[in-house]
């Protein structure tokens, strides 16, 4: 059972930071701002969160558990009221969002 | 007056909590400032629907439940696109309608949205809030309008 909780643990670690990692190479790939945010929202929301999982199974029942929920219930609460602030002052200083269909133009 | 005593309540789990010491001094210290914050709260006049929606908490697990399995899927889509050599993007803005009364609800909608890796709300007006989309299938998929019908319920029949 304990070996169990142990290999959960780790994979939701793993795979958190596979993903928060995955947010990193989508910042460094997309080609504008506004599609870089949600780059950065995978490892807001999936990064954060499985690793925040994993940690709560290495912590088992007890307060510090409770605490990494807090942390995450407010991750969830500020970082989407975070995106939409850096969103909207860029689009009060006028930068217009790239539009359309970019199959091949951003290979690199 | 119940959002008050809800909201001492909530206070001083959170107090409890956080504090993890059990000794009666400090649990009856515990209580005296959370009724003082309560006090203070209730002179501010910052205890309102707004500030402490008790009438919406009794539905809002199910509606977690429901959202943390639309931000798994996005997760899943949005983490594809970026990996693929192609880099399959469409951005789009589209404005969705937010048909919600209260205030309160709309930003659950709104934060729900930009929470939604794919999707970010970038500006909201009285009843429709704009948002851009990664690839112009995100952008449809907000359109079915089920998660402004989710949070539309949320509100309702308090």
């Amino acid at each position: 059972m304990a070996v169990a909780v142990e290999v959960a643990s780790w994979v939701a670690i793993l795979a958190g930071s596979f993903f928060a990692l995955t947010g990193g190479v989508g910042i460094l790939r997309l080609p504008d701002l506004f599609t870089r945010l949600h780059a950065a929202g995978v490892t807001d929301t999936m990064g954060a969160g499985l690793i925040l999982f994993g940690l709560m199974l290495q912590a088992g029942m007890s307060l510090v558990c409770i605490k990494l929920i807090l942390i995450l219930a407010f991750l969830l609460l500020t970082s989407p009221t975070a995106t939409h602030v850096v969103a909207k002052a860029a689009l009060h200083g006028e930068l217009k969002p790239l539009l359309g269909n970019f199959h091949s133009a951003w290979k690199t | 007056m119940l959002r008050a005593i809800s909201l001492g309540v909530a206070l001083y789990t959170l107090w409890l909590l956080l504090s993890g010491h059990f000794e009666p001094l400090l649990l009856i210290l515990g209580v005296l400032s959370c009724l003082v914050v309560v006090a203070v709260a209730h002179r501010m006049e910052v205890i309102d629907h707004e500030s402490h929606p008790i009438h919406i908490t009794p539905k809002l697990p199910l509606y977690w439940f429901w959202l943390l399995r639309q931000i798994v899927k996005a997760n899943l889509a949005v983490t594809k696109i970026i990996l693929s050599p192609r880099l399959p993007i469409s951005p789009t803005v589209v404005r969705v309608r937010a048909g919600q009364k209260s205030d309160l609800a709309k930003v659950i909608y709104a934060n729900s949205i930009t929470l939604t890796p794919g999707t970010v709300s970038i500006n909201l007006d009285d009843d429709h809030i704009e948002v851009h989309a990664l690839t112009n299938r995100m952008a449809a998929d907000l359109q079915t309008s089920e998660m402004e019908r989710r949070v539309s319920r949320l509100e309702k029949s308090r």
